[in-house]
């Protein structure tokens, strides 16, 4: 079965152990952990892990099987780039003069679609939401000019089939 | 305790009650039934440890020796049992010695909750006295952990530790309670457990999966049953009985799944796995079909799995869904608790026989008779065998004790050649393979069945490991029978060293003590034996004694255990010699 690209969704509680958990999950069976996102779900009190890992669809269901059985975390799934709809985050830190003495740097801000977060005399800030590629296009297009500072967020993603959380939820109570 | 209990129906008319966290932790326990603790006190558990001085007319607590003991006794009691056990120590070292009895229960599935002293909240990370991250060493071990660091989570976090470590797939659960916590007073209301949230603790089973399974039983001209513990975790061996009757399907339990069934039932054909019997382990690879019963296809069940019954169609009788197609890929899965998914197929089945089928495996039975066991149990050469003294040990017991193993080659043989007749009655580690855990889970096994024979057979490797638990059976006078089988080797390392490392004795000798000195050092009953005329005596007097009792067997020092499938290799390649 060969690799690809796997986005791990993991709906769970709130629980200050649960990233160690998780982790320890990729750790014990030696797979890279890719990009990985936490933040609130669309469901008050619940949250949501965005993991993605490069691996094969067998792997890739043991890990959600296991991540599933953690006693915090209400439903695992996973899904293809193709069943997705995901973004990245990118800031870029640049020396504010670049701006006037790199006229080509205002191209690349406009056909990046990238945004001018903040300016001042020392540095200006964009932030660049896209796929992977196109963030990587832009970093790779700014760095000849010089890069003060760079980070990418992970991936966030939502799925385009239903992740019926609620439903789930509503299960658990009856039980 | 009582009436806190009475009162739990209605908790909106419950009465609180001012009193310190350490109190509160004594009260949790008792209102989860539990009369029994094993432990070892020290500076971040002491205010617990206090209360524990004023509750001792309803919370017995044995000091072990050694906080692993303390686990392994606490599994002991849990396996033999049911229920959930319970082990407690300080922070720090106290802790970490832990963890190994937590990893061996977390993989053997065993109910237990641990308690730990930590140090007061405003010390946690600064690197104090017996500081140590305990849940952050010992989440990959458990089923669950949590850290208390305020007086008020201690009913309800204590309460969640019972249930989740007893209920579906049990598990150990730690829970680490910082010192200000249990100094703190809070107003004590208990109320149990009842759900989780997050948490399914078993699957209810799919109608339709239980029509195919049944579906593919009924069709079956060779089907082959394989249980594991959850038949014994399930509480389902009355299911599992009658299943097996009515379907007459041959039935063979892995090394967890010993007594589950009487030994000596026609349809039970022994054991599966590396040093299980010669005909399941072949017939595995002869069946059409293999209906898995709460077990999870260890790797020292299945061999090779490239190779391991490829022409058979395979059902799953799991509770945890992360267990159904993880090493072997199966055509069925029914997922749920034991007891309700037997209980469940039972109707669908049609009443069978297999003569045929089953003839093969008495074929079998004959060939390993013949050429292996009974050379182990009614040996003619000059050493003694480990067999012979098992079978000894049979014919005083009369099938009825509850047999407790370490690790090594003394454990195959014990689990090979040891009778049952009641279930909860084998207790080893079976899934992480812990020397060291024989002796102390014996005192856990004997306190929670102190109506029953308790035998521990123990190599004289492992016996080392925790020896000085021997201090608890002195103290408590635990009259549990400890045999140890020596033979002045890490006998299972040499076995390999001689079959696999062209007999390069990499430290596996042992230069030994004298152990019947050390038994007699603590006021324990001892002998040793090292001839075969007097091994029937001796094992007689050890069997009819009231108080605990240590005995010694010398036995041949180079003799490895067969059948064996060498690692790595397919079932079918199983070698008698």
């Amino acid at each position: 079965m060969g690799k690809q690209w796997y986005t791990i969704s993991v709906y769970s509680e709130n629980h200050v152990g649960l990233l160690n958990r998780i982790s320890g999950i990729f750790l014990k069976r030696h797979i890279n952990i890719e990009s990985l996102n936490v933040s609130k779900s669309e469901i008050e009190g619940v949250s949501k892990f965005t993991i993605v890992v490069f691996t094969t669809e067998d792997w890739t269901r043991k890990i959600v099987g296991q991540i599933e059985k953690q006693i915090e975390v209400i439903k695992a799934y996973y899904h293809t780039d193709d069943e997705t709809i995901y973004q990245e985050s990118a800031l870029f830190k640049i020396a504010s003069h670049l701006l006037f003495d790199e006229r080509q740097i205002q191209n690349i801000i406009k056909e990046s679609n990238a945004q001018i977060v903040t300016v001042n005399r020392e540095f200006f800030a964009l932030a660049k939401t896209g796929r992977r590629h196109e963030i990587d296009e832009m970093h790779d297009a700014l760095l000849p000019y010089g890069i003060m500072q760079f980070v990418r967020s992970g991936r966030i993603a939502v799925t385009k089939a239903a992740m019926p959380i609620s439903e789930i939820l509503q299960e658990f109570q009856e039980n | 305790m009582e009436t806190l209990k009475a009162q739990k129906k209605d908790s909106k008319s419950q009465k609180s009650i001012r009193i310190s966290g350490a109190e509160a932790i004594i009260h949790c326990l008792l209102a989860e039934g539990v009369d029994l603790i094993y432990g070892y006190p020290g500076g971040a558990i002491m205010p617990v440890y206090d209360e524990l001085y004023k509750f001792q007319d309803k919370l017995t607590h044995i000091l072990t020796r050694h906080e692993q003991g303390a686990t392994h006794a606490a599994q002991g009691y849990a396996r033999v049992t049911g229920r959930v056990g319970v082990a407690m120590a300080t922070s720090g070292p106290g802790a970490t010695n832990l963890v190994t009895g937590i990893a061996d229960a977390q993989i053997d599935s065993t109910p237990m909750v641990c308690i730990t002293g930590q140090v007061t909240r405003s010390l946690l990370g600064s690197d104090a006295f017996q500081e140590t991250d305990i849940v952050g060493i010992s989440t990959p071990v458990t089923k669950w952990n949590y850290q208390i660091t305020r007086v008020e989570e201690i009913p309800e976090i204590m309460a969640k530790a019972f249930y989740i470590a007893r209920s579906g797939r049990p598990g150990p659960v730690l829970v680490d309670i910082t010192k200000n916590a249990q100094f703190d007073e809070l107003d004590f209301v208990y109320e149990k457990c009842t759900a989780v949230r997050s948490y399914k603790p078993a699957p209810k089973p799919e109608p339709s999966s239980l029509e195919k399974a049944a579906e593919l039983i009924n069709s079956a001209k060779k089907p082959f049953i394989v249980f594991g513990q959850g038949v014994i975790l399930g509480e389902a061996e009355a299911e599992l009985k009658a299943l097996v009757e009515k379907t007459g399907i041959p039935a063979a339990w892995t090394i967890l799944g010993l007594s589950a069934m009487d030994t000596d039932h026609p349809l039970n054909v022994g054991m599966v796995g590396m040093h299980g019997n010669y005909g399941p382990n072949m017939l595995t690879n002869e069946c059409d079909l293999l209906i898995a019963i709460g077990m999870r296809f260890d790797d020292r069940v299945t061999g090779d799995l490239n190779t391991y019954a490829k022409q058979a169609k395979i059902i799953h009788f799991e509770i945890d869904p992360a267990e159904v197609n993880k090493n072997v890929k199966v055509d069925v899965a029914v997922l749920g608790n034991s007891k309700e998914t037997l209980s469940q197929i039972l109707p669908l089945v049609n009443k069978n026989e297999h003569k045929e089928w089953k003839a093969e495996f008495d074929k079998m039975y004959q060939i390993e008779y013949d050429t292996l066991i009974n050379n182990d149990i009614h040996p003619t050469k000059e050493g003694l065998t480990m067999g012979e003294v098992i079978e000894q040990i049979n014919m005083a017991s009369g099938h009825e004790a509850v047999i407790v193993s370490d690790v090594g080659q003394h454990q195959m043989i014990a689990c090979r050649y040891a009778k049952f007749k009641q279930s909860k009655s084998n207790i080893t580690s079976g899934g992480l393979g812990t020397m060291g855990f024989g002796l102390p889970a014996a005192i856990g096994a004997k306190m929670g069945a102190m109506d029953r024979e308790v035998v521990a057979i123990i190599g004289d490797g492992g016996y080392q490991m925790t020896i000085q638990e021997l201090g608890v059976i002195f103290q408590h006078n635990v009259p549990v029978k400890i045999v140890v089988l020596n033979n002045d080797h890490l006998g299972m390392v040499r076995q390999w060293q001689e079959l696999f490392f062209d007999k390069r004795y990499a430290s596996t000798v042992m230069t030994n003590p004298d152990f019947v000195k050390i038994a007699e050092g603590y006021h324990i009953k001892s002998r040793r034996v090292s001839e075969r005329g007097d091994l029937q005596e001796a094992v007689k007097e050890m069997m009819a004694s009231k108080d605990p009792y240590f005995l010694e067997v010398k036995v041949e020092k180079e003799d490895n255990v067969f059948p064996m499938i060498p690692s790595g290799a397919s079932v079918s390649d199983i070698r008698l010699k």
